[in-house]
């Protein structure tokens, strides 16, 4: 649905974003890690048509981003920066613009602005004006309108920013319902819980370069290593170790806890309980240290800065 | 077509409507479309009573139409503030992007903004006038006659949607609202100028002149309206977000089209400026059937503006020539210096007024030159001097390579305003600007200069002794 080669984009003499690879198949969260002036908004303008790649090609939704830019821009719903809302127009009036725009035939446009509004909990305010919209209803209605023509591809940038919890929850089950219906969504967030929550891909961009994209549990073996588990014991023990179990090792003993790395849990975890069992370990419970995105995204920006100085 | 053209009423409807919200704009159009006209129909009436206590009626009448067209016009000047808001504005407010991501093209878009800004300012005058003349109506004042109210209506028209293509050209070059406003000046000086000549054109009664203005203003509507459209791009919407005068990369454009490439001047004389010669050739033959043309209207107004010459000065000829001769000494660079400054002058002023208006005035100095050279002829056929000699005796000896220098010059203004009408892919206005003056640059210090230079020396020089052995 979205797949890019080699998509570079330079402004005189910057390069905003420098050969990025992307394939995202349909009914998947594609998301995109960076700090500020990475690329990422960059990127997403270009598979907008919006802006055209200095170098390279991009496909989406089957539609070539340089050849056929009104029907790449006709099968995407675009959430911008800015929310980019007019401040004299009620939220009806805002979306009903959008849905003409888009060539919405007049009996689904009515009915389609109004689920919108009711979906995202706009439905009282709307024929209030924009400009007396608080910034979470604003983002809300700025969503909407990016929803309003069912396109089968969604750039989102920073959706749920500005949002009380509830709001944003309820944006992510949008997002979740979404990926549900085979629509295939490109979020760009600092929020790297959000990410980790939604996200089948993670890429992180850097300097304009994509310098990991992978699945998250991929990203952090890469980057953080193996994964690790834990398991809390009724009593201390002393002296015992793993043996004959290739890829596991115990990397830390305190009091009632032992903690394995493990190389492929899949495998070596059923053995490895198994011998805890062998030898009566009193095993209380068993499970995966929790490694946060956040250390795997760190871990990533600091290797990626490393190879940039040497 | 009607399909396609549902988008531009869309965006139009939208921004009308978000106008007529805003209390900024519609106080002051209220203002103007009642209040003023109010104002300028006591002031005609008051002026005619005035006027016409002195046997002045005829002021008065003038005046008429005068002050429609400036009813007419000050509320047409809100488009201009209105046009300079509609991209850079939604730019500043961040609303431009999701439009931009719409599936409209790039024409829709414009036409949609460009027609939103011409419609509410246009209504306004409209109304204005409407009051201003229903007015003059009531207070049994005379109208102006329909074809003046035509040329008045059209006028206001052609305006309005001349500065709102213009404005969306700025509005769509500039970063801010802040820059676009500054750059309206070169918009709104040209404008008030044109206002004024219009003004003296209508107390003159030359309703002829004022149709050729309506056309000319025409012609300029519409080579705006395609160097907008030309360079419209959404990524120059987006791509810059602050003002950035880049001098360097200014002089290295400017520079590389300069050079072409060449190493040296003899390079540079064998390879680039045969190939800009060479680009020239339409431009430059446009140019000469403009001068011809020149030469056939200054011909032909003889007839209109005969000049006899008094009794006795015709036999005073053939000293006056001698004197000529004497003159200047062969080595004298004083007047010769004099004559290229002064050549150098009308082509600099060409290429301003070229620049100002795509070069439809550019080639105004040359049809004037080749008209007063087709009128001084004429008079002297009038006059029973042979006009062919007295052409061979004092004009040609220099004007053979002046005029060719002259013609040259200005086909190459001629281009600089093609170049900017015409899509440049991939290039920014400001490249093409800067590549269009380097052509002009290429062709003055190639070879106008130096050629001039050499006319001006045979001018000065050789000519009155010619003419002398000529004409005696």
């Amino acid at each position: 649905m979205i797949w890019a080669e080699d998509l570079t984009k330079v402004f005189d003499d910057f390069t905003a974003v420098n050969s990025v690879h992307l394939d995202v198949q349909p009914g998947q969260v594609l998301v995109l890690l960076g700090p500020n002036g990475a690329g990422k908004t960059t990127t997403v303008r270009m598979l907008t048509s919006v802006l055209t790649p200095t170098r390279g090609r991009a496909r989406v939704a089957g539609y070539d981003v340089v050849a056929q830019p009104d029907k790449v821009r006709a099968a995407v719903g675009v959430l911008t920066e800015h929310h980019g809302l007019y401040s004299r127009l009620s939220a009806l009036e805002y979306l009903e613009f959008y849905a003409k725009l888009y060539g919405m035939d007049a009996s689904s446009r009515m009915k389609r602005i109004t689920d919108m509004l009711e979906q995202f909990g706009l439905a009282e305010a709307r024929n209030r004006r924009c400009g007396q919209f608080s910034k979470g209803m604003r983002q809300k209605l700025a969503l909407a309108r990016a929803l309003l023509h069912e396109p089968p591809v969604l750039l989102l940038d920073e959706p749920t920013s500005a949002m009380d919890p509830e709001s944003a929850f309820m944006v992510r089950n949008a997002i979740r319902s979404m990926r549900s219906t085979q629509r295939t969504i490109v979020l760009c967030t600092h929020n790297l819980t959000e990410a980790e929550d939604l996200a089948d891909q993670i890429a992180i961009i850097q300097r304009g370069r994509i310098i990991f994209n992978d699945t998250s549990a991929n990203l952090k073996q890469r980057l953080l290593g193996a994964p690790e588990y834990e398991a809390r014991l009724a009593g201390t023990v002393n002296g015992w170790e793993p043996t004959g179990l290739p890829g596991v090792s115990l990397v830390q003993r305190s009091g009632d806890v032992l903690r394995f790395r493990v190389e492929n849990p899949q495998e070596a975890n059923p053995l490895l309980l198994e011998q805890l069992i062998a030898h009566r370990l009193p095993v209380v419970s068993f499970h995966e240290v929790p490694r946060s995105l956040e250390d795997a995204y760190l871990e990533a920006v600091r290797q990626a800065a490393e190879v940039s100085h040497a | 077509m009607l399909e396609a053209l549902r988008p531009v009423y869309v965006i139009a409807h939208r921004e009308i409507r978000d106008q007529f919200r805003d209390w900024r704009i519609v106080f002051p159009i209220i203002i103007l479309t009642i209040l003023f006209p109010f104002l300028m129909n006591y002031t005609a009436q008051e002026m005619l009573g005035f006027v016409s206590k002195y046997g002045g009626e005829i002021v008065g009448e003038r005046l008429i139409p005068f002050l429609l067209m400036i009813v007419g016009f000050f509320p047409s000047s809100f488009s201009l503030i209105i046009a300079l808001e509609t991209f850079v504005g939604e730019k500043e407010r961040g609303s431009i992007e999701p439009l931009l991501s719409t599936p409209l093209e790039d024409w829709q878009l414009y036409l949609g903004k460009l027609s939103s800004a011409v419609v509410p300012p246009l209504f306004g005058s409209f109304l204005g006038m409407s009051v201003y003349l229903g007015g003059l109506a009531i207070g049994r004042v005379p109208l102006p006659d329909g074809e003046m109210m035509a040329l008045i209506i059209l006028l206001t028209i052609v305006q309005a949607v001349m500065m709102v293509s213009g404005a969306v050209v700025v509005s769509c070059q500039a970063t801010s609202v802040r820059a676009a406003n500054l750059l309206s000046s070169f918009i709104i000086i040209p404008v008030t100028l044109l206002i004024q000549g219009e003004s003296m054109l209508m107390f003159w009664g030359n309703y002829s002149t004022l149709w050729m203005a309506f056309f000319g203003v025409i012609l300029l509507t519409f080579l705006l309206f395609r160097m907008g459209l030309a360079y419209f791009r959404r990524e120059e919407l987006l791509g810059r977000e602050i003002d950035v005068l880049n001098l360097r990369w200014g002089w290295n454009t400017f520079w590389q089209a300069f050079t072409g490439g060449a190493r040296n001047v003899w390079q540079w004389y064998r390879r680039v400026l045969p190939k800009t010669l060479k680009k020239l050739w339409l431009p430059f033959l446009i140019v000469f059937v403009l001068g011809a043309a020149g030469v056939v209207i200054g011909f032909s107004l003889v007839r209109q503006f005969p000049i006899v010459a008094p009794p006795g000065m015709l036999e005073e000829m053939e000293e006056r020539l001698g004197l000529l001769s004497e003159v200047f000494a062969p080595g004298e660079f004083g007047p010769v210096f004099m004559i290229l400054g002064n050549n150098l002058r009308v082509m600099a002023l060409a290429l301003l007024l070229g620049i100002f208006t795509f070069s439809v005035l550019g080639v105004i100095p040359i049809i004037v030159t080749m008209a007063v050279v087709g009128y001084i002829l004429g008079i002297l056929g009038l006059n029973g001097l042979p006009a062919a000699t007295y052409f061979v005796g004092l004009i040609l000896p220099h004007a053979w390579l002046e005029i060719p220098a002259a013609l040259l010059a200005t086909a190459a203004v001629l281009r600089f305003g093609a170049l900017l009408a015409t899509p440049a892919q991939g290039k920014k206005i400001g490249q093409v600007w800067l590549e269009a003056l380097a052509v002009w640059a290429q062709v003055m210090i190639g070879f106008v200069i130096p050629a001039l230079f050499v006319a001006a020396m045979i001018e000065v020089w050789i000519t009155p002794r010619l003419a002398f052995l000529v004409l005696r």
